[in-house]
């Protein structure tokens, strides 16, 4: 450590203002801070400060998130080879598969969104911040896995730069930077993003892989729900075997790269409580209006609305529900703020996701626009919390007097 | 009966370097102190001393350019050495050379009468240590307040035990006299907040008010906030009751005490202590050979939220009562600190091994991480026990939008109340800072 200190220390005139590479200072800040916790000192006010910082906050949510990566690999592979008809499914085989499968999009995703960062911190004379280094990871999860890499790359520019850097970087965004990715892929290339094929990795990759089977299916259960005509709402596997809730419990079933397991999850969830980075009234309240909405839905299921006919615990077992729930609707920067105005903020994306996949079949999954959606409602929600402690205080005033 | 509150919110730092037997108390001499007018907020200085002047104890020294009936006065006898002046001969501060002992004699018979108690406050010089809010600055010369509100202990980390000064320094006729004396000055209450076990129980005149939880209970904004909040057009005055002991003392002897028990504290004190020095005492004499080292060392006159930084040349800051010493830190190369598994690091965040270890502590001044926009929510609320939402406050602030910041309860704060805030923040902002330009451009716009 002492060499890398002493060689950082080294190239550090060259950054500094007039220095040969000073058009990079806030890549080497970035990249200095990074490596070393800045020993600046406190200037004014208190002496000491929390070891916590954002880095350490960002950090957590990225290997909360690890879980459903390595699982969402496995799944990619599983799929794959349930595609080919195989009858054996080699561990290492599979998970190398989908580890081949998800890389380039995983390194897409950090290049263009790092990029785009540094050149604006550089360009605003600031220093790097870490805000995309959770955005990256969340972007790959929330994306069907054969979405083109190119696409890829384009929402995630836009995503950046219209969703967050427009509005002043890191901490300033109104939307959810991932969400605004995949919403932008979801409406820019609805032909490509939608259909049977694009949640199953059919290619073979460096020779993993099979052959797969012509006719396939490889529809989502909402999906293959939301086009239902009949009262029939048995879900089909990839290789024709019905699908049990214990299947989406674990995860191996069609969906977007990240977002099947509920049980990987709810141990990042796990994680997330655990070291308090999320808020558990939002998590907590996300899942009470999911439930009880569905749970009204269930009452009044008609053949009209395929989904209704889903019972609760499928309704937030299916889909990218609890991957919302867990990681989406609690991005701080874009979720409500006040303590009560985080129940509210938490229970309408329940309610909403809900609503919208089941009452609008042309959108099988709710939970990406429910977020977006209450994204925006979150500084309304929050002005109403704090007007009625504004309110308290007038009342203490005119009380008095 | 006495009132209870207790209070859930807050947090108790726990840092290496108490006092742990505070009996042995020590007398330091001191060669020179300084008065610092910026420990002061409110007043304009302007020195009434030239260099080579005596003084006696109690003789006025600074006078508030704006309201004349404001002193600062001397708290030792002697001659004044140096008048250090800043940028547009901005007074920083006054040394007085210590070399006598006499008194100035104050007219303590009329007592008994609002006016002549409010001249013997403000000739004393004692008028400077009161504080009023809004603003958290020296009350005007005229100013009546709604109520007086004074803390009878300190919850700041390493905090000196008021229990322990009033013992050794003063006695229970001076809380009484101070108080009789307070209480011609407001038609309303005389509140005294206490810890349950405190030796203060019945004084005639004033409420007491046990508060329980943990810091910041013995911040007196915070005890004001849930005993009678401040509303707009309201001012009450704050003290802590040190202040009022020395109150008493002037009232019954007609003439200040200028002496003062000093916690010495911090990780890098070879024996932390009990000092008996006098105010503004200069930091070489009280700290002389009690320093485990000299470099890299944080030097604080005060607590390790509030205090001010300060050398080993400077002099002891209001309210004169507390130094602290950590090491700096700045000569630290953390490698890569944010993956950190030590439980060595101190943190409210369950992330830290730390936090689970009931284990004391040896922080420095590192204000470990940069500076970032406020990204996590929440974090303000859990350790500010009063009914204000603090982000919105501090955006109000920020955006100096003045109807805002009193919809938002900007005349029941002081800095103070936020250094919490500011320590378990995760975006590191100068929260008390902001607040007190807050205050100050309020109060310019409003005034």
């Amino acid at each position: 450590m002492k060499a890398l200190r002493k060689y950082l220390d080294r190239i550090k005139p060259a950054f500094e203002p007039g220095g040969k590479l000073h058009a990079f200072h806030s890549v080497f800040d970035g990249v200095e801070s990074f490596l070393f916790t800045p020993n600046t000192t406190s200037r004014s006010g208190v002496h000491i400060h929390d070891s916590i910082d954002s880095k350490r906050s960002m950090i957590i949510v990225v290997i909360a998130l690890i879980p459903c990566l390595l699982f969402g690999m496995y799944n990619t592979g599983y799929q794959h080879w349930l595609a080919c008809e195989a009858t054996e499914f080699p561990f290492w085989e599979l998970f190398g598969y989908g580890f081949l499968a998800i890389l380039p999009t995983l390194v897409t995703t950090y290049a263009v969104g790092l990029g785009i960062e540094f050149i604006v911190a550089q360009w605003r004379g600031e220093e790097i911040q870490e805000g995309f280094l959770v955005s990256g990871m969340l972007i790959p999860l929330i994306c069907p896995i054969e979405t083109p890499v190119w696409m890829i790359a384009i929402a995630t520019a836009f995503a950046v730069i219209f969703a967050k850097e427009v509005f002043g970087g890191t901490g300033y965004n109104i939307f959810n930077v991932a969400l605004v990715t995949r919403a932008f892929l979801f409406f820019a290339y609805p032909a490509q993003m939608s259909g049977d094929n694009v949640f199953i990795s059919t290619e073979q990759i460096c020779g993993l892989g099979g052959i797969v089977a012509d006719g396939f299916t490889g529809a989502t259960p909402l999906g293959q729900i939301a086009s239902a005509t009949s009262s029939d709402i048995t879900t089909l596997g990839v290789n024709g075997v019905a699908i049990s809730s214990w299947d989406a419990f674990l995860g191996l079933i069609p969906g977007s790269f990240g977002e099947t397991s509920t049980l990987c999850i709810l141990i990042g969830g796990a994680i997330l409580l655990f070291t308090g980075i999320a808020s558990w009234r939002i998590i907590f309240s996300v899942f009470a209006g999911g439930a009880i909405m569905a749970w009204i839905a269930n009452l009044f299921a008609t053949s009209s609305y395929p989904a209704s006919m889903l019972s609760p615990i499928e309704q937030l077992l299916y889909g990218g529900f609890a991957f919302a729930a867990v990681f989406m609707a609690t991005d701080p920067v874009t979720g409500a703020r006040t303590n009560i105005g985080k129940y509210i903020y938490g229970f309408l994306i329940g309610v909403f996701a809900i609503l919208i996949r089941t009452y609008n079949t042309g959108y099988p999954e709710g939970a990406m626009l429910a977020v977006l959606l209450m994204n925006a409602f979150a500084p309304l929600i929050d002005y109403f919390v704090v007007q009625a402690n504004i309110r308290r205080r007038m009342r203490r005033l005119t009380s008095k007097s | 009966m006495t009132r209870s509150i207790t209070l859930k919110k807050g947090l108790d730092i726990n840092i290496i370097g108490e006092i742990l037997s505070p009996s042995p108390l020590n007398n330091a001499l001191i060669k020179t102190i300084a008065i610092v007018p910026d420990d002061f907020p409110g007043i304009t200085p302007k020195a009434v001393v030239s260099i080579g002047d005596k003084v006696k104890i109690g003789t006025a020294i600074i006078i508030d350019k704006n309201d004349p009936n404001i002193k600062l006065t001397s708290p030792s006898a002697g001659i004044v050495r140096e008048i250090v002046r800043g940028e547009r001969r901005k007074i920083i501060k006054i040394i007085i050379d210590c070399t006598d002992d006499e008194f100035e004699q104050f007219d303590t018979s009329l007592i008994n009468n609002p006016d002549a108690s409010r001249l013997l406050l403000q000739q004393s010089g004692l008028w400077a240590h009161l504080r009023q809010r809004p603003y958290d600055i020296v009350p005007a010369s005229t100013s009546f307040p709604r109520d007086i509100f004074i803390t009878a202990f300190d919850s700041a980390p390493l905090a000196p035990n008021y229990d322990f000064i009033i013992e050794r320094n003063y006695n229970t006729n001076e809380i009484i006299a101070g108080v009789q004396l307070l209480k011609s000055l407001t038609s309303g209450n005389i509140y005294i907040s206490t810890r349950k076990d405190s030796s203060i129980k019945n004084i005639e005149g004033a409420t007491i008010i046990n508060i329980e939880g943990p810091h910041p209970a013995g911040n007196v904004g915070i005890q004001v906030a849930n005993i009678s909040p401040i509303n707009k057009g309201e001012n009450v005055w704050t003290l802590n009751i040190i202040t009022l002991c020395k109150i008493g003392h002037l009232a019954l002897t007609g003439h200040i005490d200028p002496t003062t028990i000093i916690a010495i504290t911090g990780s890098e004190i070879k024996n932390p202590q009990y000092i008996k020095a006098i105010e503004g005492a200069n930091i070489e004499d009280l700290l002389i050979d009690n320093l485990k080292t000299l470099n890299n060392i944080r030097l604080i006159s005060g607590n390790i939220l509030t205090g001010h930084a300060i050398t080993i040349n400077d002099h002891l800051r209001f309210p004169y009562l507390h130094i602290t010493a950590i090491p700096e830190g700045d000569k630290t190369d953390e490698f890569m600190g944010w993956a950190s598994l030590s439980p060595n690091k101190m943190s409210v965040s369950r992330s830290f091994i730390g936090h689970f270890l009931k284990k004391k502590f040896r922080p420095d001044a590192r204000i470990l991480g940069s500076r970032r926009a406020m990204i996590m929510s929440g974090e303000y609320d859990k350790v500010l026990p009063m009914d204000i939402y603090a982000e919105y406050l501090l955006k109000a602030i920020i955006s100096r939008n003045i109807d805002q910041m009193e919809a938002l309860g900007i005349y029941e704060v002081a800095p103070e109340d936020f250094a919490l805030c500011e320590y378990v923040d995760t975006s590191k902002i100068e929260i008390q800072k902001i607040v007190r330009e807050g205050l100050d451009y309020l109060r310019h716009e409003i005034e």
